[in-house]
């Protein structure tokens, strides 16, 4: 224990991690005052989420996942968990809804302050099944909160059809967008609204610029445990905001400073440079032991390139742009294409091209107990992805904030007898697939 | 029944149904392939509109998996935190079990059911994968348009199987046959709950399995002399504890489970097991298009589950009323392990039991269980309180 908190000290924060903390902290605490400040409060989701609409009428974001990796990460979640669990919620579900119940029922945010009651459940239901009943629980909590329902269909056959586009536009305007209006007590101002999708997409060039930085040798970020800093801003309230804006040209200045110096990121273990694998990750991190968890990589030299969880906000580095033109058409469409609503073959694909994008030597699904959007099919995607690449797959398993399902021992032992397959492949031998060593 | 043919018990006719619904091969589908040289449509447990597939001339085929059989193959595809269904789904796909299947429809009814309908693309490129949603949006103008375009690119693609067009006359002549199915079902319900021990949801719940193998005609005709012989039969008439069971509508418990929740004292009055079966059990309108009729339905017509988001509704209400309806004393939640929905839900529908003093239990299942007793002490105990309850009050 004390070890560590050495360690955290010696280890140089980026500036951008620390800008990063800054937004977020500061965010906590507009969110503890925002009913003094008359600030009208709606949570939501960060999959499909509406950041610019929100921002345009003036009102306040919770999103309850960040509240549950927060809470995850400042080691506060057991006892939440605990305290659902006590109250009836079973073992077997979602960890994050029984974070989330659990820090309502005692009453304190992660920070320590208290997150306001919603005046609005603004469901914007992109790829997972389990945000409906959570927000059905936390309507059950609190009653007089408005629901708005954003239904966004499923890419079951791996496209947006017109159809699908038509109605998430038709539920904006007849429905989101009304009962947002009723809620302030003010018309939408589209020009502002467009404004704020000017300064996303300005943004999300620069997110895009970072994340392809990594195809560069040594690559200057870790995609997967430093890209969950990256993409706290843009997935929360920061999106069309001036703030997002200027945090993603620092990052890209940053970025583009390491690549200069041929520098890798800095992990928990100092600045990675002798990069010896290439992985690209499968699957939302866990945050109860999360240095831990990155630093079972940095020792052995491994460095994320890309991952599928820091696209669960937007596939911006496959093209899509919010489009100022088209505000709600652009809304619906970043909606529709966030990961988590791509059908199984799309997200097959996706990891694959990855893999050969960003010349990977691994690819590492971390299977999450909680969460069967991503984790249900992952083993037939290990496979598939490995018929398609020949890149070789690990997995390995735990929770997102129950530290009772974070084996390190047990994924520490998985991980190290992947990293040697890894290596003997390098040098020629060794076993072909994670078959063989899982 | 025909004059010279001695009439059938319940009993045996359950016997039949209880074989043709726990045939995991599909044996009455080969058969039916076979006579007809027809096409079939495989639909997972929850809800999908058969009319459609009907209309496309096609036999609906409910696959709800099965706890019968070894898992060699499908556990290799799921990891353990998830429930079962999906592996017994797996395993009869690649075992060739469901090879007298053209198509599968996966409707939206939770995350596992949607990337199964991936993981069927991959496994089984050759097959027509449809995944069907369902609209949360409730204005008839946008989610019941949606709907409606949802369920005539199901017409479509199901055409392209069987060559059938989906005509707007075939689809109503396929809502007013199911109609009359749900007459019959309806019927049976009502006696289940007017007279529970001459219709023990074990029976009636094999009859319901058996109808997701058969053509319709066959089976409405099973239901109609089930119904006579439950009618006709002077079973005795035991002082059990009514009760609702709920949370079983996809994964299905095995049939010993269901046997021994009655051997331990409760008449099932009411359930949502195989909810595809009876999630709409109102005859629907023959008037108009009939896309929108079927879209129209989900919102008007169709049961409380946890897949389906309803605005305002105040969950457990639809629970509260049907135990009342139905004047069972108590509610026993069976969901499946690692079922989200039905877990997720469960804490708000007892909720609502509690406000209104209506007494509950619960457990957890998987497909495959085979140990009883502990489920037979727990339902044991829980009717015994009931009774105690009711004589004391
Ligand atoms: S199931 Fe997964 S996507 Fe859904 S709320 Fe839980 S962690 Fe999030
Ligand atoms: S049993 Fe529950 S979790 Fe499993 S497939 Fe069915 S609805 Fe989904």
């Amino acid at each position: 224990m004390t070890e560590k908190k050495k360690d955290e000290k010696e280890i140089p924060k980026e500036p951008s991690m620390i800008r990063q903390k800054e937004l977020i902290s500061g965010y906590y605490d507009e969110l503890a005052t925002a009913k003094e400040d008359g600030k009208k409060v709606v949570y939501t989701f960060v999959p499909g989420n509406l950041a610019e609409l929100l921002a345009a009428f003036d009102v306040l974001p919770v999103l309850p996942e960040i509240n549950a990796l927060q809470s995850g990460m400042r080691k506060r979640s057991r006892d939440y968990i605990a305290t659902a669990e006590k109250s009836g919620h079973s073992e077997d579900v979602c960890t994050y809804v029984k974070c989330d119940l659990g820090m309502m029922e005692q009453g304190i945010g992660p920070t320590g302050k208290p997150i306001p009651e919603p005046d609005m459940l603004l469901l914007s239901y992109t790829g997972c099944f389990t945000f409906m009943k959570w927000f059905e629980l936390l309507k059950e909590r609190f009653p007089k909160a408005e629901v708005a329902m954003l239904h966004v269909p499923y890419q079951g056959d791996g496209e947006i059809t017109k159809e699908m586009r038509d109605y998430t536009v038709k539920q904006l305007e007849t429905e989101i967008v009304p009962k947002l209006e009723k809620l302030t007590g003010k018309k939408l101002d589209r020009d502002r609204l467009k404004e704020l999708l000017v300064r996303s997409a300005e943004a999300e060039e620069d997110l895009v610029w970072t994340w392809e930085a990594a195809k560069h040798r040594p690559s200057p970020i870790d995609g997967y445990f430093g890209g969950v800093f990256y993409i706290g801003p843009i997935f929360t309230a920061f999106r069309g905001t001036q703030e997002g804006v200027d945090y993603y040209r620092l990052l890209r200045q940053e970025v583009q400073a390491r690549i200069d110096a041929h520098e890798g990121p800095i992990t928990p273990r100092g600045q990675l440079n002798d990069q010896k694998f290439r992985i690209v990750v499968e699957g939302p991190p866990n945050w109860t032991s999360f240095r831990d968890f990155w630093s079972m990589f940095a020792d052995e030299g491994a460095v994320c390139v890309a991952s599928t969880y820091t696209r669960v906000g937007g596939l911006y580095d496959q093209g899509f742009r919010h489009d100022p033109d088209d505000i709600m058409g652009t809304m619906a469409d970043y909606c529709l294409g966030c990961y988590t609503n791509l059908n199984l073959p799309q997200r097959t694909k996706l990891i694959a091209k990855y893999c050969e994008e960003y010349e990977a030597d691994g690819f590492i699904a971390h299977s999450v107990k909680s969460c069967n959007s991503f984790s249900a099919g992952q083993l037939l995607m290990l496979r598939e992805v490995e018929k398609m690449t020949g890149v070789p797959g690990g997995f390995i398993e735990s929770d997102l904030v129950d530290p009772r399902y974070f084996s390190a021992a047990n994924i520490k032992n998985r991980l190290e007898s992947y990293f040697q397959m890894l290596a003997q492949r390098k040098t020629g031998g060794g076993a072909k697939s994670m078959e063989a060593v899982l | 029944m025909e004059k010279g043919h001695t009439m059938r018990t319940p009993e045996q006719i359950a016997e039949q149904c209880e074989q043709i619904a726990l045939d995991d091969h599909l044996g009455e589908v080969t058969k039916w392939r076979e006579e007809t040289g027809g096409h079939a449509a495989g639909h997972l447990p929850v809800y999908t509109p058969r009319e459609v597939i009907d209309a496309a001339g096609m036999l609906p085929v409910g696959v709800v998996g099965s706890g019968e059989m070894e898992i060699i193959r499908g556990d290799a595809y799921f990891q353990s935190y998830i429930c079962h269904l999906p592996r017994s789904v797996v395993e009869m796909g690649l075992t060739g079990r469901l090879d007298s299947l053209d198509a599968m429809i996966f409707p939206a009814t939770c995350d596992v059911i949607r990337n199964l309908s991936g993981m069927w693309k991959l496994l089984f490129p050759e097959k027509l994968v449809h995944y069907l949603d369902v609209p949360h949006n409730h204005d008839p103008e946008v989610g019941g348009v949606f709907y409606a375009g949802e369920l005539r690119r199901l017409a479509k693609d199901l055409s392209k199987i069987s060559g059938v067009e989906v005509t707007d006359d075939a689809l109503r002549t396929a809502i007013e046959k199911r109609n009359e199915s749900r007459r019959l079902m309806r019927k049976l319900f009502d006696l289940r709950s007017d007279s529970p021990e001459k219709v023990p949801t074990s029976e009636l719940y094999v009859l319901m399995r058996a109808g997701f193998q058969m053509p319709q005609d066959a089976h409405d005709a099973l239901v109609k002399e089930y119904y006579e012989a439950a009618l006709a039969s002077s079973r005795p008439e035991f002082d059990n504890a009514r009760v609702v069971v709920i949370g079983s509508f996809c994964e299905q418990p095995p049939i010993g489970l269901i046997r021994t929740l009655e051997k331990a004292g409760c008449y099932i009055v009411d359930d949502d097991l195989l909810l595809g079966a009876h999630f709409i059990l109102d005859d629907l309108e023959l008037e108009g298009d009939p896309f929108t009729t079927l879209a129209k339905s989900w919102f008007d017509h169709a049961r409380s589950m946890p897949s389906r988001f309803v605005p305002d509704e105040v969950k457990g209400e639809y629970l509260v009323q049907l135990t009342k309806k139905r004047q069972a004393e108590g509610v026993i939640f069976a969901a499946p392990s690692f079922c989200d929905p039905a877990l997720l839900e469960q804490p708000m529908l007892q909720d609502a039991l509690e406000r209104a003093g209506i007494a509950h239990t619960s457990f957890k299942y998987a497909e495959n269980n085979g140990q009883f007793h502990p489920i037979l002490e727990q339902a044991g105990t829980f009717t015994d309180s009931i009774k105690l309850w009711s004589e004391a009050s």
